[in-house]
């Protein structure tokens, strides 16, 4: 199952970032770019929390600039 | 993740150790800092400093390699500034400070603190109420005047995100923390996309466009025939890049982080959040604002309107999210130090106040816009107290005085740590506030936070020698 879900966030990852190279490369138009990267946003927001254990960094309260 | 790692996880997360050294059980590995890094300074403000070199006039060849070598030189200081003092004493900076300056002196530094946090967290209402605006169609403008509003829709807009950002903030900080690291790939990835879009709507797709440069130098002849010439150069970069995060490495605020780990070599570990956030995101933000100008002729950094014309709905999603990933923990930090203040008042009043002033702060776009020079004043008030731990730490002894002096004199308040840091810092806030015949344009804000650094340090050893001239060492 985690598998799975790893397997989807790095599909959702690969849409919101690919396209824009294929765009780049002249494959592909602007509207679909920005297309394939709200579904690659969708599915990473809906498969990542399932299995990323990524722990609160250390004083996440911190500030970053 | 193994079980052994998430204990280990959990016990440096829950805020134990706070008033003793980490101990050895607790350490974690050098993996851990880097996969934290990671997901690190690439944030909401990055939307905003990205633009503003271009705006400011930096070339494409200065921005490329200043912030190569801006990036490289604060890993080095935290490698070599910061990690040998953390694993030595394993304490987080507030303890230590506490122990050299004593708990009143700590909460004065903490309510500065807060207060520019406020102002931080103000700048990303402002990019997240820029995004929320999109939709709507509401006109985002940078008035003349620092304190000038921006058009009524828009400061309606950043009082209703400031509202939900410090409720938010007032409910803990757990919560949006989780939402950043689940975020943090994600907004990587968003950045690389957006640049190379941008790129690409430049017609900058091949290596004989990228290499001419071009696009970037249209870029800048457009925008200062508009707004006037301006100078950003190499060395300005540089230690833009170097001293943005002073308060971190100078300042020694992530003594609080390196004090869990276990070899030095930890200490290289920011070099993946400086490349991502610090180089390739800025790059790309800049890129945003090139494309905008060559597409509608139109300089306004508005971030929400930058990453829409990229990326749509996920730049518009992509921006509300790093504003308010990177004001939650502000606005949350800022309502801890009013409270140390107060401390009988309840944290979540205390937090509210601070979003409050945030909010304020954030309908005033011009504050926001001056970003480069906040970040660098920011860096110049707290960075010198990094060199009062630093003389504490490597020269008291050699000197012939005691470590830690207000802990061993059971002192609250220690004078010459106070003076260390007020003289230098009120010198560096007038030059860089003020116009002087050296600096008749006033002084860029992140050159005055080394000299600061230093000043502070060698001020605090001679009034130590003079106020303490006789403390007998402690073994």
């Amino acid at each position: 199952m985690n598998n799975t879900l790893k397997i989807a966030s790095l599909i959702g990852l690969a849409l919101v970032t690919i396209p824009s190279v294929i765009f780049f490369a002249g494959g592909m138009n602007h509207s679909a770019v920005k297309t394939t990267a709200l579904i690659g946003t969708i599915i990473w927001f809906a498969s990542t929390p399932l299995w990323m254990g990524r722990e609160i960094p250390v004083d996440a309260d911190n500030v970053e600039i | 993740m193994s079980d052994e790692h998430s204990t280990e996880a959990e016990t440096a997360t829950s805020g134990e150790f706070e008033r003793h050294p980490v101990p050895d059980s607790a350490l974690l590995g050098a993996g851990k800092f880097w996969g934290m890094y990671a997901g690190e300074h690439a944030a909401g403000t990055e939307f905003m400093i990205g633009p503003l070199f271009l705006a400011a006039g930096a070339s494409l060849q200065d921005l490329l390699f200043g912030l190569l070598l801006g990036n490289f030189l604060a890993v080095l200081t935290w490698r070599f500034l910061v990690t040998p003092i953390a694993i030595a004493k394993r304490m987080t900076l507030y303890y230590q400070l506490e122990r050299i300056a004593g708990g009143s002196l700590v909460k004065l530094y903490n309510v500065v603190n807060g207060v520019l946090f406020c102002f931080l967290a103000g700048a990303m209402v402002t990019v997240s109420a820029s995004a929320v605006g999109i939709p709507f169609g509401t006109l985002y403008e940078v008035p003349e005047s620092t304190f000038g509003l921006g058009s009524p829709d828009f400061t309606l807009i950043v009082v209703v995100v400031g509202v939900v950002m410090a409720i938010i903030a007032a409910a803990g900080y757990q919560v949006v923390a989780q939402v950043a690291n689940i975020a943090a790939p994600w907004m990587i990835a968003i950045f690389a996309a957006c640049g190379i879009v941008s790129l690409t709507q430049m017609d900058a797709n091949s290596i004989s466009a990228l290499s001419e440069g071009k696009y970037w130098q249209d870029a800048i002849d457009f925008v200062q025939e508009k707004d006037g010439v301006q100078q950003f150069g190499f060395w300005q970069i540089v230690v833009f890049a170097w001293l943005c995060n002073g308060a971190m490495h100078f300042g020694m605020a992530d003594l609080s982080i390196f004090r869990f780990a276990r070899s030095p070599s930890s200490g290289w570990a920011p070099a993946i959040g400086m490349f991502l956030g610090h180089y390739m995101a800025w790059i790309a933000a800049a890129l945003l604002l090139a494309a905008q100008i060559k597409l509608s002729q139109d300089t306004t950094a508005n971030p929400g309107a930058l990453a829409w014309g990229a990326l749509g709905w996920t730049g518009i999603i992509c921006v509300i999210i790093a504003g308010w990933t990177t004001a939650n923990p502000t606005i949350y930090r800022a309502g801890l130090a009013f409270q140390g203040v107060f401390p009988k008042s309840p944290r979540v009043v205390m937090t509210l106040i601070a979003g409050a002033v945030a909010t304020t702060a954030g309908a005033f776009p011009n504050l926001s816009d001056q970003l480069l020079g906040f970040v660098g004043t920011y860096g110049t008030v707290l960075g010198p107290m990094g060199a009062i731990i630093f003389v504490d730490f490597y020269f008291m002894r050699r000197f012939g005085m005691r470590e830690e002096n207000a802990f061993h004199q059971g002192n609250s308040f220690n004078v010459a740590v106070l003076l260390a840091w007020l003289i230098p810092v009120a010198a560096g806030l007038y030059l860089i506030f003020v116009p002087t015949q050296m600096f008749p344009d006033k002084l860029f804000a992140a050159y005055a936070v080394v000299p600061c650094w230093i000043a502070s340090g060698v001020i605090y050893l001679l009034l130590s020698k003079l106020m303490h001239p006789k403390t007998p060492l402690v073994s």
